[in-house]
């Protein structure tokens, strides 16, 4: 089929017992999750998606346990007529990988409902809120008198959203999805409409961008309805006579595309947005078969209408890793055939340094799908894969059905946008770190790949090149400091709590001592990760230190940073004439993991309390420093807090 | 091909009951020509929507306001449907 977004063209058609299946449904069988996943995710005409929607309703009521989709109650307000979409949204729910539940709500009582004025028929609060705004409601379907009154006009259209999104926050505290307002079907100035502030297509337009702002300020989900409605067209979108009959607000052709593009969203706000691109190459990013066509042949690049279709899909390859996602090849090819274009050819956008991980051999691609998630660990359920070859995707369907994999087109002009339609990697929020995010799974995918070289833990960590830095603490770190005391609860021994204000004092002696640990390794730098402060006790010779808090960074488990931190810890010990450290344990519902820290770092258990905390004691003369894999890197070196003795590396 | 578009009276009306029995999740529904609405458990204004939508999706036809409006019984949209089929 050639490339529909209406008729969701990356799906496949659904099986023809598909109505059987539906009803054939068991909340106790085995699977269950994976099989109502598997059965949504094909193209869904209204009927079908309804009988799948009322599957799973009725599985919800029997107790079924839809792991691993997501649960999610969601409550849609609304001023026209939402049935159909209620009643076919839980399917293509599914197939985001949410189970969803909708709270049973009247029209017309969208203030009413958002201010607690009515009770909804449930007592089951919802987990998110839809507010469907449409020009009636809004009053922004008409044109106004003056530029004046047009500004009136949107300004209290947001007001009026604003008491609405205000009003939900205090009666659900639940997420606030709102919707964009589709662009009006009538120019009656034709372009001049564009610039005329009073014709309703600026009103609406102004309103958008309000509406943008006030998501932002409010922390609500928008859900571009505008943008769909324009990639149907505005003509098509609204059917005029099913408005006046049944104050539908679009044309029913359109529910499973709406119903698909509000369940990413939904899928998004539970994590379920893929983070993974595996591309096929041959026919995929490139036209030809590099083993036979030779480099020469291949059709990439701007000379050819072919080459261009293929410059597009790396192009959007490019920009998905430039938004966080990881890039993976996976090509029936020797490594060196198909490493040829990434690295001599002048037309290529992708290089090898772009791939995470890069999978060119004889295997059959469902083990090379599973070795990348493996590498990456990330789950399956992560991946995306596209290919040109039907045999291959089908095969991949069937023995990895987590894994997405959309149909394509005959033709590759079409394959980036059917990519990009299919809705993979939606997102309800973007911040640096997801940007980064490629970056480290491509790190620790080089970390894996060293590993599988290794011969053993020793070995490894050697060809980590691992630095690690101390210092004392210090201003410019504080609030890193301060961070890690607030947040650490797995890696805590203590879990003693600081503010900003308590650390700056520990800054100038109002401690015996206090570390920050930083660590880097050949693929990646962790910044700060390790934090150690020491009181001094009522020991009569005042030779003894207790270890008031010792934390770290889960990130840097297994790597030896906590011999490390005792070395150091110990080397400044002695320097002061302390000859014992004392060390606690403080349990609590997070920290089962150290219990036995400072039993591992060589402590003698010195005393055990009924709470179950311990205490310890290491006596520094018998202590050795072990030989470690991690290369001293001086910043500040570690010194006991007070007049500042040290001198800046 | 125009064989395939001319569609009989009965052979819309099973379709239509079909349809209904699917949108009502109620496959012991019968319908006749003097059906309406009302007789029908389940049939209210909003399943008269789905309805509606998936008669005309179903049947690739676009029916009128008014002949939508002026509707009585099942026989009357059977006979709308035969009409805009067969046209």
């Amino acid at each position: 089929m050639s490339f529909s977004r209406a008729r969701l063209s990356w799906l496949t058609e659904p099986p023809a017992d598909f109505r059987r299946r539906c009803k054939d449904l068991r909340a106790d069988q085995t699977a269950l999750g994976e099989a109502v996943q598997s059965l949504a995710t094909h193209r869904l005409d209204n009927p079908s998606a309804e009988q799948l929607s009322r599957a799973i309703k009725r599985l919800t009521a029997e107790g079924a346990d839809p792991a691993p989709l997501s649960q999610l109650r969601l409550l849609v307000l609304k001023a026209a007529t939402y049935d159909l979409v209620e009643a076919c949204l839980p399917a293509a729910a599914a197939r985001a990988g949410v189970w969803l539940d909708i709270c049973p709500s009247a029209s017309d009582q969208i203030e009413q409902i958002a201010l607690g004025m009515v009770p909804l028929d449930s007592p089951s609060k919802p987990d998110a809120v839809l507010v469907t705004l449409d020009p009636f409601w809004l009053d922004l379907g008409r044109s106004a008198s003056t530029s004046a009154e047009a500004e009136e006009r949107v300004a209290t259209a947001i007001e009026r959203l604003g008491v609405v999104m205000d009003g939900i926050a205090k009666t659900f505290a639940a997420t606030v999805i709102v919707t964009s307002v589709p662009p009006p079907q009538q120019r009656l100035f034709g372009s001049y409409d564009a610039r005329a502030a009073f014709s309703p297509a600026r009103l609406i337009d102004a309103f958008n961008r309000a509406l943008v702002t006030r998501c932002d300020d409010f922390g609500a989900i928008l859900f571009d309805v505008a943008a769909i409605s324009q990639s149907v067209g505005t003509d098509n979108w609204l059917d005029n006579r099913l408005y006046n009959l049944y104050k539908l607000p679009f044309s029913p052709d359109f529910v499973p595309l709406y119903c698909d593009s509000l369940a990413r969203i939904l899928g998004a706000i539970r994590g379920k947005s893929r983070k993974c691109l595996v591309l096929d190459l041959d026919n995929t990013c490139w036209g030809g078969v590099i083993g036979d066509d030779g480099i020469e042949n291949i059709r990439i690049g701007p000379g050819s209408a072919e080459g261009e279709s293929f410059l597009a899909v790396q192009r959007l390859a490019l920009e998905l890793k430039g938004r966080g996602v990881v890039l993976a090849v996976s090509s029936k090819n020797d490594d060196e055939t198909a490493r040829g274009p990434f690295r001599n050819h002048p037309e290529m956008l992708l290089r090898e340094s772009d791939i995470a991980v890069f999978q060119a051999n004889w295997n059959d691609k469902p083990s090379n799908l599973e070795a990348i998630a493996r590498t990456l660990s990330i789950g399956l359920d992560a991946l995306v894969f596209l290919d040109d070859n039907s045999a291959e995707r089908a095969q991949v369907r069937a023995a990895l059905p987590a894994v997405a994999v959309p149909e394509l087109p005959d033709d590759p002009a079409d394959y980036a946008a059917t990519l990009s339609a299919g809705g993979y990697f939606e997102a309800v929020a973007f911040s640096d770190e997801d940007r980064s995010r490629a970056a480290s799974y491509a790190a620790n995918a080089k970390r894996a790949e060293v590993e599988a070289q290794s011969r053993d833990l020793g070995d490894y960590l050697s060809a980590l090149s691992m630095t690690i830095q101390f210092a004392p603490f210090d201003a410019m770190n504080r609030a890193r400091i301060a961070q890690l005391i607030n947040k650490s609860n797995q890696f805590n021994l203590t879990s003693r709590r600081y503010s900003e204000t308590d650390v700056a004092a520990m800054e100038n002696g109002g401690v015996e001592f206090t570390l920050q640990t930083r660590l880097a390794d050949r693929f990646s730098d962790f910044g700060m990760i390790g934090v150690v402060i020491c009181r001094a006790t009522d020991a009569p010779e005042s030779n003894e230190w207790a270890i008031d808090t010792w934390l770290m960074s889960c990130r840097v488990l297994g790597r030896r940073v906590e011999e490390a931190m005792l070395a150091e810890v110990v080397a400044r010990a002695r320097a002061r004439g302390i000859g014992v450290l004392r060390g606690q344990y403080i349990p609590t519902a997070k920290n089962g993991m150290v219990s036995t820290h400072f039993d591992k770092l060589g402590f003698t258990r010195t005393g055990t309390h009924p709470s179950g905390a311990c205490d310890y004691a290491l006596v520094l003369a018998d202590y050795e420093t072990p030989k470690l894999p991690h290369t001293r890197v001086d910043g500040n070196e570690a010194s006991p807090a007070g007049p500042k003795a040290q001198q800046p590396a | 091909m125009c064989g395939d578009l001319l569609m009989d009276t009965s052979a819309v009306l099973a379709r239509v009951t079909d349809i209904v029995r699917d949108t009502l999740d109620d496959d012991d529904i019968l319908l006749s020509p003097d059906t309406v609405a009302s007789n029908v458990p389940g049939w209210d204004s909003l399943a008269h929507i789905r309805i509606m939508v998936a008669v005309e999706q179903a049947f690739h036809i676009r029916l009128k306001t008014d002949q939508i409006t002026s509707l009585k019984d099942v026989g009357g949209l059977v006979d709308l449907i035969v009409q805009a089929t067969s046209s």
